[in-house]
């Protein structure tokens, strides 16, 4: 039996070995699985892990012409690494301060109805050049506000914001069903519960040609340099931290506890709110009942394996995203399943929580000689 | 030294031999030798820290001493566990409520009850209430009991296994003193059925009332055992706390005009002992002790001093004058006041900081505070010889002894006018805690006003000036330290009045009657008292700079006051003090 | 009106399964959010043993195997090595939907009998109200069952006792040595168990086909449902009735003239929730709430 034992000060080494350990760990037993199932791990790998390595080293290899294609895939997975950043990075801060936003998938889904919205319903008169910076914003809103609820609940009447936060994915998840049904359902959409597609000027220009990638891009590291910068060096930051790890400390510190909670929540709604509003105009260009928004809970676990810092959350974000397009890909060649994508990031997460025990406690094989 | 009385010979029920518990280099128990007969009520008494509650949780079965033999009935047991403890027929009442709040009274008793079916245990606490007076109703939940309601909860759930020895901890640390009055005609029957008791306390005159033997703890060994009844409180006292060291005074005084006034503040928490009118005040060039065993209520007081807690009246807090009683801690450090807490990590300081990062905690919000933090952290550690790893190290890493100086140097380092500080020198080593008494002590010499909240009387009469004695959350008046003895502070501590203390301590005094001097308001006490001297050299002091210490000789010893003043903390003029309406920290039963 | 008052009652058993088995879990202190994961778990793994040995008993037995180890990863890694629980119930039900899928890929588009129904004796062959009631599959009574033996078994017994002073305050049960992590492992443990029977009655009865995430968020409904009975097990009935009204109320909306959105009527259940969860946590006096719900713990030695 393994017995946990308590360190007298959390263990940095094993903070930073933990998600290494964990991400060898899933891939060991991934590759079990596949094996398991009479698939070669050797391809399996290749899918998976390699494919977008595999195809830029083509790309450097191919002539002009033959290019822009093998650019596509590597492309796909830094865009999938745009909204789990940009919605990781402000729930690393979230539970930084011990505040758990479970419910990022609801304010992911309010900045892409308030981003609609603009998009859908602005004046023709608007000028084009605003259009795009107006429906970001207002997306940014939308998830600030939808964030708000369950910070207002927690401060107010004490309301757990595990629980709250959650119950607010499902009903912004009712919500976005209901406007693409009913009063924003596009009339020349022979029935399909979507809206009309959004004006050519709320696409987020491309970065590369061939491929889907865009300037959220910049958009997103930017955000993640701000909010390292706010952590870092900020009051703020130093806030969030103390409040997290001390609360009486914080307390003494003069850091009301109320006030973090509505920082905290406020900023990781907003980016969610703005990663809603971004995969809305800039890929899938109107709103439908289907919009991603699983990226909320696929968010937490990049937090978590990012160490909660804005450029571990960075890196963490494009190994979720390679999980999610190493699954397309595998779904494509080796006939696995969509769902395998998911079996491996619940495991990488399952895996990852465990081994953070080392963080705090030294494992230690249980001798008979103490009770 | 057992009682005189003509009693049958004793027949021993449980004898510890030669205890002794480490906690790595820290010794909770040295060498401690007891017994207790049947029949018979045995105080343990000592000081916090002295030992007791790590002795008792070695007879729980909860700890495992390191050496030494546990006897019952003159054989050699091994109690390995609180079920070992059960069955030889230990009972246990814990100091801190083991009771589980969302369940009722019968599910509680019946938890530490596997085998008794609902209705045996409704029959034998019927039994027990009838007998002892432990009325219990046994649907109602524990949450909506009373603190003394609580209490006979966790007393029937031990008397119900019918245990040969009780042991109560601290048991009327929450009770009002009619619940405790009630508590212990109980204990006195109990023990009349020839139940053995240990009763934990350091509140002596309640030893008195019950106890036949007392064993006195300190620093981890039996210093005496004596006959409570008769042996003067004063010299309990003294066998408690210890010859005090000479004190490190200071050979001037430096006392001025009042920096923080409190007045009349009260403070209500929700875990805790609440505040009820406090008053006082601190004067520059002086440390002002604020004594008192734990959970009188000094929690509440350093939250509402250092803002934590705001207190509903901003004027009931003022600091040279300036209302700050709704200000947040960090506008208060603004004005010039600083605080230290009891709690080192976790409240004081954040263990995962490095040390400059804990430096922010009290110095953001301040004009320059935040700047090159680094520097001033090594300089911090430089000056008050701080000892730890090489660069930033993580608080976590330092020693008790050299964080606590750290948290002293990182508030002296910014020369506040007022410190407010909560056991500067709680177990911490002996250099360590006489460094930091000189630094506060210093810090006086430069004008500031130190308030200290402390449980070390030692520590008090080492360093105080004036003390005023905090008991369930009401303060008493403030003693000039040379008019107070340390067994008269530990009466005061121990919630008996100065009335009670010259109706029951008739030992001879060298000092002429009487000594005590009050000089709480310092507009109010006659010219010829003690701080109409100590505020002499005022004038010395505000026209000195700070940097240079005046030297200015010692002001004359106070004289005795003219006529001998009835002190009473109440101003009443009965020699029995009653406690007024509102005294009880507990609710009221309904 | 009739055929709307039968569904509720079905569509109110994987509630009641489901909820009931977070509640003895959450009763114990702990908070497991991966409810909807174990669910899924145990309807394809119902579904799966169902349509290869052709009996249902089996099937059920199945799919309360599969949620119980579902429930047996959270007992490793929340309570054996303190991960935070929300954190941890989430990766399982990450983890539970994507395996679910997997198992149950070969599964999608077969079909199964539909579970026996109880037939309505004659003499009562008139009385609507017994028709509604009655009319029902073994299931259906056993979910019934269920929820009346745990709530009697919390309150009249001396196991349940322990549970409930474990979720009190688990210093004090620690101290008077009743175990903490062994309580807590086995009610997540059953938590387990009953989810999966939750999930066995939609593969098996209420579809009955398997369907890659076909609970569509009914675990999340019955962690809501938990909250919204205040801890308490027969309010487990109102509450799962009133929410599966609301959902079977969709589908009879013409038939009861129901003029709202149908989505209003989905979401209606959590926003019920939040607004039990935020007068529970108002109310000066204590409710049912576990004290220690959701917090970590580790014996000193």
């Amino acid at each position: 039996m393994i017995r946990l034992e308590k360190r007298a000060a959390p263990s940095t080494k094993a903070a930073i070995l933990s998600p290494l350990i964990a991400i060898a760990l899933t891939v060991a037993c991934g590759l079990l699985m596949i094996q398991a199932a009479g698939k070669s791990p050797g391809d399996a790998v290749d899918a998976y892990f390699l494919f977008p390595f595999n195809d830029l080293k083509a790309y450097f290899a191919a002539g002009e012409e033959a290019r822009a294609s093998l650019l596509y895939q590597p492309a796909e997975v830094v865009l999938k690494a745009i909204p789990l950043a940009l919605i990781g990075v402000g729930l690393a801060v979230a539970f930084r301060a011990g505040i758990f936003n479970i419910g990022a998938a609801g304010q992911y889904i309010l900045g892409a109805i308030f981003a609609g919205a603009v998009a859908l319903y602005a004046p023709d008169t608007t000028p084009q050049i605003i259009l795009l910076p107006a429906c970001l914003i207002a997306g940014t809103l939308g998830g600030l506000l939808w964030a708000l609820i369950p910070a207002f609940l927690r401060v107010r009447a004490g309301a757990s914001e595990i629980l709250t936060s959650l119950m607010l994915t499902y009903v912004a998840g009712y919500l976005l069903d209901w406007v693409v049904r009913g009063p924003w359902r596009d009339p020349l959409g022979f029935g399909f519960p979507q809206s009309r597609e959004f004006p050519e000027a709320t696409a987020m220009p491309l970065l590369l040609e061939g491929t889907r990638l865009h300037w959220g891009l910049f958009v997103m590291l930017a955000v993640v340099a701000a909010v390292w910068f706010a952590m870092a060096r900020t009051i703020t930051g130093f806030r969030v931290n103390i409040t997290g790890l001390a609360p009486r400390a914080a307390h003494f510190a003069g850091f009301q506890q109320g006030r973090t909670i509505y920082v905290v929540f406020l900023l990781s709604g907003a980016l969610a709110g703005l990663a809603g509003a971004l995969e809305t105009t800039a890929i899938i260009g109107q709103l439908q009942p289907e919009i991603s928004a699983e990226y909320g809970f696929a968010a937490i676990i990049v937090a978590f394996l990012g160490r909660l810092h804005p450029v571990g959350v960075l890196l963490a974000a494009l190994v979720l995203a390679l999980t999610y397009i190493g699954g397309e890909n595998a779904q494509i060649t080796l006939g696995l399943p969509r769902n395998a994508t998911l079996v491996f990031q619940g495991m990488l997460l399952l895996f990852l929580l465990a081994c953070d025990a080392m963080i705090h406690y030294r494992l230690r094989w249980r001798t008979t000689a103490r009770v | 030294m057992t009682s005189g009385n003509a009693t049958p010979p004793r027949s021993v029920l449980f004898e510890a031999r030669s205890i002794a518990k480490s906690f790595g280099d820290v010794h909770a128990n040295r060498d401690i030798s007891l017994d207790v007969a049947m029949g018979e009520k045995l105080a343990l008494l000592g000081e916090n820290g002295a030992g007791k509650s790590t002795f008792v949780k070695m007879i729980d079965g909860v700890l495992r001493p390191d050496r030494g033999e546990f006897l019952w009935r003159g054989k050699p047991v091994s109690i390995s566990s609180p079920a070992v403890a059960r069955q030889l027929g230990i009972g246990m009442v814990f100091q801190h409520f083991s009771t589980f709040e969302a369940l009722t009274v019968g599910e509680n008793l019946a938890l530490a009850l596997p085998k008794l079916s609902k209705r045996a245990i409704g029959k034998k606490a019927a039994e027990l209430s009838d007998k002892y007076g432990l009325t219990l109703r046994l649907s109602r939940r524990v949450e909506a009991l009373s603190a003394g309601e609580k209490q006979r909860v966790e007393i029937v759930r031990a008397l119900i296994q019918t245990p040969k020895l009780l042991i109560l901890d601290e048991p009327t640390s929450v009770l009002t003193p009619q619940e405790a009055d009630r508590l212990f005609e109980t204990l006195d029957a109990l023990a009349a059925d020839g139940m053995a008791l240990i009763y934990i306390s350091h509140r002596l005159p309640e030893i008195r009332q019950l106890c036949d033997r007392a064993t006195i703890l300190r620093q981890g060994a039996v210093v005496a055992t004596c006959d409570p009844k008769t042996t003067p409180l004063s010299q309990i006292a003294e066998m408690m706390i210890g010859k005090t060291a000479d004190p490190i005074r200071r050979t001037g005084s430096y006392v001025g005009a009042a920096r923080l006034k409190v007045d009349n503040l009260s403070i209500s928490v929700p875990e805790g002992t609440s505040l009820k009118k406090i008053s006082f005040n601190a004067r520059r060039g002086e440390i002002l002790a604020i004594a008192g065993v734990a959970g009188e209520g000094q929690e509440a007081l350093f939250s509402a001093l250092s803002g934590e807690i705001p207190a509903r009246r901003a004027k009931s807090i003022t600091l040279s004058d300036k209302p700050i009683g709704a200000m947040g801690p960090t506008r208060r450090r603004r004005l010039g006041i600083a605080f230290a807490p009891e709690q080192r990590l976790g409240h004081a300081a954040v263990g995962d900081f490095p040390l400059s990062e804990n430096l922010r905690i009290t110095r953001h919000g301040l004009r320059g505070g935040e700047t090159s933090l680094k520097a001033r952290a090594a300089k911090i550690r430089e000056a008050f010889d701080v000892r730890a790893g090489a660069g930033d190290p993580k608080a976590a890493t330092l020693s008790g002894g050299n964080l606590q100086k750290f948290v002293m140097g990182r508030e002296i380092d910014r020369e506040p006018e007022v410190f407010v500080v909560a056991q500067p020198t709680w177990g911490v080593d002996a250099g360590a805690a006489s460094f930091i008494r000189n630094e506060l002590m210093r810090m006086t010499e430069k004008g500031a006003a130190v308030v200290v909240i402390s449980q070390d009387l030692e520590e008090i009469f080492q360093i105080a000036d004036r003390v005023a004695v905090l008991h369930r959350g009401e303060l008493s008046e403030t003693f000039a330290i040379d008019a107070l003895t340390p067994e008269r502070i530990g009466l005061l501590m121990s919630g008996s009045d100065i009335a009670d203390l010259e109706m029951v301590d008739n030992t001879p005094e060298p000092r002429p009657q009487p000594k005590l001097v009050a000089s709480n308001d310092a507009a109010s006490v006659p010219p010829a008292s003690a701080s109409a001297v100590l505020s002499e050299p005022v004038r010395t002091v505000e026209t000195e700079t700070a940097s240079a210490p005046p030297s200015t000789p010692a002001p004359p010893k106070p004289p005795p006051p003219q006529a001998p003043t009835r002190l009473s903390t109440r101003g009443t003029t009965s020699v029995q003090w009653t406690p007024p309406e509102s005294f009880h920290p507990v609710r009221p039963e309904q | 009106m009739e055929a709307f008052l039968i569904a509720v009652i079905v569509a109110a058993t994987p509630f009641l399964f489901a909820a009931t088995g977070e509640l003895v879990a959450e009763r114990s202190g702990v908070l497991n959010l991966g409810v909807e994961g174990m669910m899924l778990l145990g309807a394809v793994a119902a579904f799966a043993t169902a349509l290869t040995t052709g009996s249902s008993l089996m099937g059920i037995a199945a799919g309360a195997a599969a949620g119980m180890a579902g429930a047996f990863l959270f007992v490793i890694v929340a309570l054996g090595f303190t991960a935070n629980q929300a954190a941890t119930g989430l990766a399982l039900t990450i983890f539970g939907t994507g395996a679910s899928g997997l198992i149950g890929k070969d599964f999608v588009g077969q079909a199964l009998a539909p579970m026996p129904k109880f037939t309505v004796p004659e003499a009562l062959a008139d009385n609507a109200a017994a028709r509604i009631l009655l009319a029902h599959d073994g299931m259906v009574f056993g979910a019934v069952a269920l929820v009346i033996l745990v709530w009697a078994w919390l309150n009249f017994t001396r196991t349940g006792l322990r549970l409930r002073a474990v979720g009190d305050d688990h210093g004090s049960a620690q101290a008077l040595g009743l175990g903490v992590l062994k309580v807590r492992s086995l009610a997540v443990l059953f938590g387990g168990a009953c989810a999966g029977l939750g999930g066995a009655y939609l593969s098996l009865v209420y579809t009955p086909l398997w369907a890659e995430d076909m609970t569509a968020g009914r675990g999340w409904i019955a962690l809501a449902l938990v909250v919204f009975a205040s801890w308490r097990p027969l309010r487990l009935f109102i509450g799962a009735l009133i929410f599966a009204a609301f959902d079977q109320a969709r589908n009879y909306r013409e038939t009861l003239d129901i003029d709202i959105p149908s989505q209003f009527l989905s979401m209606a259940p959590y926003l019920a929730t939040i607004i039990a969860l935020v007068v529970i946590s108002l109310a000066s006096r204590r409710s049912d709430a576990p004290a220690c719900l959701g917090r970590d713990f580790r014996p000193d030695r």
